[in-house]
């Protein structure tokens, strides 16, 4: 062998580790719906653009929006994996088991699943306390209603739509016991022609306040419609129908999350944890409370809204009993976090049942 | 000046040339889409159709999932282009195939955790047969009542959408589950699973029989006496009747047959790839189908053949929006032109273009 011959292979191991240096880290995105949905998906995509932006050239995105949840979701995690991905966040509750099964055949990627319960040596769960952003809005509901009915779009029966329901259906009941909940069923995260639908039932059936927990826009297009009835942003903020019928929303802030996670794997310090993050660290912001709402119901839900951030309440704080009378928290007793997981029942007073 | 003249028989050359065609105009007319987008068109071109079978660390991957994405797409069209030579139109493969699944599933649940050999034999005659069942309402409802078989079909897959959602939350709920809906994973129980068969090849039982329906179809059609009856009827009823044929007894094998392979579909599709009964299951396989069936000329060989490149326009659309960040929506605008284009050029089988003054007849 000669000089040449050495130096060049020593000139291209040199090159070669100077582009391993260089190169960026690649983060996947995988959404249930399209980016452009207005709620979920879209705040999930601004997380990405923040972890674009905060990292610069040092980081790379990729996503894929519309995965549907089952088989295809693991064959997109599949080839996000083969692509040469380091982080991958799946964002829906569906893909929990093919994150798993992908996550055993790619043990160097690391995983997050949102909203689900199974976790492995690579894959980490996060979800945020909806539930406390919910409390806030059942307060201003229970002020606002004049018909004592407030409608509920529900998407799936799963414990985290169940615990949302309760938790606006108590703070409600807090400032206005004459109050009644009804609770529609969509069976979907996103659909704006049922979503419409929905929301004009529950109006027609006297609701003047329409809360959702599925993501597009068109339940507040259907109250601006039908005039006289409010509604809350869902996932992300809605502004364009504030002040009304848009009063107040429910946003998931997940750029900090998406910032700190990348991070770790670039420090390689990431290892799987179980996030559950609320109001207080970020992760679940309240929109700002429009003009139409009275100055002392603002203030009234900004002061439940703090106190929930600082820990010095629990929106499932006793006394409370399930639909069926019995004792569920005896007073002055706080809901743990496993009861809440799993949350599968009513709290006294709603009416109907949850879809079994 | 120009015109179109009906042929008078379809021109078998065009009849074969017209898919190729199709496939040709919806590459041209994506890359100008792909262009507007402001992506490479030839790029895109590539990673859609090259990729999935030849790109270096891909394809090793993608190669067999496009077994797995055909599998259930043939099987369905097999049964579909039965009917559909017979002019008996089942719109509704897609209910079929979640009725299917969830008998087939249902089947196998009921007797968790079992362990016998004979548990997915059963749970593959439970699929079919809920299939057929879900297939049969349209049937005797045309057959004795006279009703519209399209208009049922649809219909009935709306309902059985709502089945699979109740039966998700409810009576096939996974029990460890922590009260999220969907059914235990079929995946982690050996008896009742449809795994690969060979490592690494895509092919799983469903994927088998759908290669066995396009043989068996092909042999039906060309070989058998129910073929006959099947094309006689559609190409003139009014002979089929003179010849003997019974148009209701037709009626109820086309779709049944039709049904009960769209239920076992359903059924490897669930104990396969998706693993587990959840109200997201249906993801469309049953409509698609019905594309499939058109692209491939209702010919068994075609079908076949019209299954893998719908698989490939799937997976390459996966590959493009991962690799070039081109929306979801671009990719199901793409293979809606094919469709488009197919039916535009069947114009050329079925006319053809004068020019000069009409000859009087």
């Amino acid at each position: 062998m000669n000089l040449t011959t050495l130096l060049a292979g020593a000139a291209l191991a040199l090159g070669l580790a100077g582009a391993a240096a260089a190169e960026p880290t690649k983060v996947g995105f995988v959404y249930v719906g399209p980016i452009g949905d207005g709620g979920w998906s879209y705040e999930h995509n601004q997380g990405r653009l923040a972890v674009e932006e905060h990292f610069g050239d040092a980081v790379e995105t990729i996503y894929q929006e519309n995965v549907p949840e089952g088989a295809d979701a693991e064959r997109v995690l599949t080839q996000m994996a083969l692509s040469g991905a380091d982080l991958i966040f799946t964002t829906s509750f569906g893909y929990m088991d093919p994150t798993i099964n992908v996550a055993k055949k790619f043990p160097n990627v690391k995983f997050e699943h949102a909203t689900g319960y199974k976790r492995a040596e690579n894959v980490s769960t996060y979800s945020a306390r909806f539930y406390e952003g919910r409390a806030v809005q059942g307060t201003i509901a229970g002020r606002m209603t004049k018909s004592n009915i407030v409608g509920y779009i529900a998407s799936f029966p799963i414990p985290e739509v169940v615990r949302g329901i309760n938790s606006a259906y108590i703070h409600a009941r807090k400032v206005n016991p004459d109050v009644q909940f009804k609770v529609i069923w969509a069976y979907t995260w996103f659909d704006p022609a049922k979503e419409a639908d929905a929301a004009q039932a529950l109006i027609e059936q006297g609701a003047d306040v329409i809360l959702q927990h599925t993501d597009s826009s068109a339940p507040q297009a259907a109250a601006e419609k039908a005039g006289g009835v409010i509604t809350f942003g869902q996932a992300s903020d809605m502004a364009e129908y504030a002040p009304l019928p848009r009063v107040s929303s429910i946003i998931d802030n997940w750029a900090p999350y998406y910032i700190a996670r990348t991070q770790a794997v670039i420090d390689g310090t990431w290892a799987s944890v179980d996030t559950w993050d609320g109001i207080g660290p970020g992760m679940v912001k309240i929109g700002e409370i429009s003009s139409a709402v009275p100055e002392e119901v603002k203030a009234e839900a900004l002061a439940l809204k703090d106190a929930i951030a600082s820990g010095a309440y629990h929106p499932f704080t006793g006394p409370l009993n399930k639909q069926d009378g019995t004792p569920w928290l005896a007073e002055g007793e706080v809901a743990d976090d496993g009861t809440l997981a799993g949350m599968n029942f009513y709290v006294e007073g709603l009416t109907g049942d949850i879809p079994q | 000046m120009i015109r179109l003249e009906k042929r008078p028989a379809p021109s078998r050359f065009w009849a074969g040339l017209t898919p190729v065609l199709a496939v040709l105009a919806t590459m041209a007319a994506g890359a100008v889409l792909f262009a507007a987008l402001g992506k490479d068109p030839v790029e895109a071109i590539r990673t859609i159709f090259w990729d999935p079978l030849f790109h270096e660390s891909f394809a090793a991957y993608s190669r067999p999932q496009l077994m797995v994405k055909a599998g259930p797409l043939i099987l369905i069209a097999i049964g579909l282009s039965l009917g559909f030579r017979a002019g008996i139109w089942n719109i509704g493969a897609e209910g079929q195939y979640i009725m299917g699944a969830i008998c087939g599933a249902g089947a196998g649940l009921a007797l968790y955790p079992s362990e016998s050999f004979l548990l997915f034999p059963l749970m593959v005659a439970a699929g079919a047969l809920g299939g057929w069942g879900w297939a049969m309402i349209p049937a005797v409802l045309k057959t004795r009542f006279g009703t519209n078989e399209i208009l049922v079909s649809l219909m009935l897959v709306y309902v059985a959408e709502n089945i699979l959602a109740s039966v998700s939350s409810g009576l096939l709920r996974n029990p460890e589950g922590m009260g999220f809906p969907g059914s235990r994973n079929l995946q982690q129980w050996a008896a009742a699973a449809n795994p690969e068969l060979i490592a690494n090849t895509g092919m799983h039982w469903g994927v088998v029989t759908a290669f066995v329906a396009v043989i068996f179809a092909y042999v039906l059609l060309n070989r058998h006496m129910l073929g006959f009856q099947i094309r006689l009827t559609g190409q003139s009823p009014r002979a089929a009747r003179f010849a003997g044929v019974d148009p209701a007894r037709l009626i109820l094998i086309c779709l049944g047959l039709s049904g009960a392979l769209a239920g076992a579909a359903g059924l490897f599709e669930v104990a396969g790839p998706a693993g587990q009964i959840s109200i997201d299951f249906g993801s469309g396989y049953g409509f698609t189908a019905i594309i499939v069936a058109f692209l491939g000329r209702l010919h068994p060989v075609g079908i076949l053949l019209a299954g893998l490149l719908m698989a490939l326009t799937y997976i390459g659309g996966e590959l493009a929006q991962l690799m070039l960040g081109l929306p979801s929506a671009a990719i199901q605008l793409f293979q809606g032109m094919l469709l488009f284009f197919l039916l535009a050029m069947d114009m050329s089988a079925n006319y053809r273009v004068r020019i000069g003054k009409p000859e009087v007849a």
